[in-house]
């Protein structure tokens, strides 16, 4: 007989998401599931829509991460317009598409870490939550703060150049783009007063390191051992193993570094990658078709990005890979919290790409859009934030979209989640027959680590509530909290 | 209207592919458009999915500033709230409440605009463009209200 203790939805995670946990009557943990309600109606909605459209109809999935999908449908159409697959469209074209992702990845992790994270990081998990948030962290590091309030600004002004405006952006077009970037609108990103130019950004995003790294130092034992399990990584990187967030291969490694999916076409996901649906959940679960459900299940996001590449092609976020990798011994990291160490290279990385692209004179060309022979279907795959993103879309003869096929990076890391839930449920409430805070926050954290966007898997409009309900042995509902 | 010399900021936020989600962004538009027409300078427009961190820093320097976002809750047709930075800090997802971006605003920049929320009723929300006929009534409503409401903004300090 059992227990159940149910936490939902988890604060700081946009969407909805509920967490039960199975208790034995000796309240031994037996089962821990995050159970998220994913909507796939959008697959649906999409069909009969003409393809053009659908660059800018995906915006409508989430209001968090918008640019993601924009690129990843503009970049499934590039291959139904017969335009290629990544390397097809004019340096203008792809460049100006590379610039609107970095200045999108760059404000995600900025807001993930300085807003989301750093409570928990620099005021303790176990901190009073009335302290524990980010008016907290103003109270205690104001110029933290303030630096991830203009990072945002920063990244979110290279998204309005690059994608036209901040809603229902149609920078990205089939084949191409609809703009490039003027000389004013470039020099102001470069020289602009400071603290909005590029070289602050750097400056900031190499403090911001720094900053993880002396916390770890200090605090090592938790940061590595914090729902640390080991786990499968799956990114796309380029031919030459380099980090790439754009476009690249599919690349997965198993949890000792052995390369397991072999820099594939991403073409041809379908013949790699599954999905899995379980009773208890919405959300599927993807695994390599190869190793099986069982084994086959893979992390996505920053953590597996540092994983598979072979190194970062930036200096700055190249010197912090290497430190990164050598703290593991060249082998993959599976430590949880290191997601977080990992998203701040990234951001360092991000901000030198943007600087390489703002100082390309490609980048202000005047030939847009690549035109080719039309095909039937087409699979457009970037590096989400938060991990890998699949689009697949499908047309007839009326060019209207017969079929799409999404699978987001939370979904992606659907397991993964569940494990690191499982991983810090055991530690934290085994032997217990009641939720405390310190328990509730320390499944949020866990959860957190991997910035899950719960709008993108559920659909939802950002609604986000919180519960947390205790079930006894026989499966009757003994308490429940809501945050 | 009166030649009012303050800064006054209409934010709207929603997703308008999700039908009456985008009732905040249809306001603006459509108010934006008169006040051009008005010759009224000092209105400044902003539109967003949702508000978030860097909102802080854009209100900072505002002496007013109307959030305007569909609402869900049992309301008529139109509400118009004060916001003050001891509104609940809800910022528990991606995005941000007003009433976070005000506290945020007074603790990062010592700053406090006399901050409103425009609530305009809703009624459907799926994956489509377009208000459903009953928000657009209540869209209509709203603006004459806030046409009369800025007649003159300083009684609104």
């Amino acid at each position: 007989m059992t227990k159940k203790i149910t936490i939902e939805p988890v604060t700081r995670v946009e969407g909805h998401g509920k967490v039960t946990i199975h208790l034995d009557e000796n309240a031994n943990i037996v089962q821990s599931r995050l159970h998220i309600v994913e909507f796939r109606g959008f697959e649906r909605f999409v069909q009969g829509r003409p393809y053009w459209e659908a660059p800018v109809l995906v915006q409508r999935l989430c209001g968090i991460c918008p640019v993601s999908h924009h690129l990843a449908a503009a970049k499934a159409l590039d291959v139904i317009v017969g335009a290629g697959t990544g390397n097809g469209l004019t340096p203008t074209g792809e460049k100006m598409r590379r610039l609107m992702h970095y200045g999108q990845t760059f404000q995600s992790h900025a807001l993930h870490f300085f807003h989301l994270a750093s409570p928990d990081l620099l005021l303790g998990i176990d901190a009073d939550p009335a302290i524990r948030n980010v008016i907290g962290v103003i109270l205690n590091f104001k110029d933290l703060a303030v630096q991830g309030v203009m990072m945002r600004k920063f990244g979110q002004e290279i998204i309005r150049a690059t994608a036209g405006k901040k809603i229902h952006g149609t920078g990205a077009i089939p084949g191409g783009i609809n703009k490039n970037l003027s000389l004013a609108e470039r020099d102001e990103f470069l020289y602009g007063a400071d603290p909005l130019n590029i070289d602050k950004m750097i400056e900031w995003a190499q403090a911001s390191v720094d900053l993880f790294k002396a916390y770890h130092k200090d605090h090592s034992d938790m940061i590595d051992n914090f729902a640390k399990f080991p786990s499968n990584h799956l990114s796309i990187v380029r031919e030459d193993g380099a980090m790439d967030l754009y476009h690249g291969v599919l690349r997965a490694i198993d949890t000792n570094g052995k390369k397991i999916l072999h820099d594939v076409d991403y073409q041809d996901y379908l013949e790699y990658i599954g999905e899995e649906v379980r009773t208890w959940s919405y959300m599927k679960f993807p695994y390599l078709r190869e190793f099986g459900k069982k084994d086959g299940w893979y992390t996505v996001g920053p953590l597996a990005r540092l994983n598979t590449c072979d190194f970062i092609p930036t200096p700055l976020a190249q010197k912090e890979c290497e430190i990164f990798k050598a703290y593991t011994h060249g082998k993959p990291n599976n430590m949880s919290m290191h997601m977080h160490w990992a998203r701040l290279i990234e951001l360092l990385h991000s901000a030198e790409m943007m600087k390489e692209l703002l100082n390309d004179p490609d980048i202000m060309g005047d030939d847009l859009v690549t035109k080719g022979t039309k095909q039937k279907e087409g699979v457009g795959v970037i590096e989400a934030p938060r991990g890998t993103l699949f689009h697949h879309y499908r047309i007839n003869d009326n060019d209207q979209i017969d079929m799409a096929n999404l699978i987001v990076s939370t979904t992606n890391n659907n397991q993964p989640m569940n494990n690191a839930v499982r991983m810090v449920a055991e530690k934290m409430m085994t032997g217990h027959k009641e939720i405390t805070e310190p328990m509730m926050n320390a499944v949020e954290v866990a959860i957190r680590a991997y910035d899950p966007c719960l709008s993108c898997a559920t659909h939802a409009l950002g609604k986000m509530p919180l519960e947390i309900a205790l079930y006894d042995k026989n499966n009757i509902l003994i308490d429940k909290k809501r945050s | 209207m009166n030649k009012s010399k303050l800064s006054i900021l209409f934010y709207a936020y929603g997703n308008p592919g999700r039908m009456d989600d985008g009732l905040g962004n249809e306001f603006v538009e459509r108010f934006e458009l008169w006040t051009k027409q008005q010759g009224l300078r000092n209105f400044l427009f902003d539109s967003n999915y949702q508000l978030n961190i860097e909102d802080a820093e854009e209100i900072s320097d505002k002496d007013i500033v109307v959030f305007v976002d569909a609402s869900e809750e049992d309301i008529e047709d139109y509400l118009l709230t004060e916001v003050d930075g001891s509104s609940k800090v809800s910022f528990t997802t991606h995005a941000a409440s007003p009433g976070y971006v005000v506290q945020l605003c007074e603790k990062l920049y010592k700053k406090k605009p006399k901050v409103y929320l425009l609530h305009i009723k809703g009624y459907e929300w799926e994956f489509k463009e377009g208000l459903s006929q009953k928000a657009e009534e209540n869209l209509v409503k709203a603006i004459e209200f806030i046409k009369e409401k800025f007649q003159y903004p300083e009684k609104l300090l």
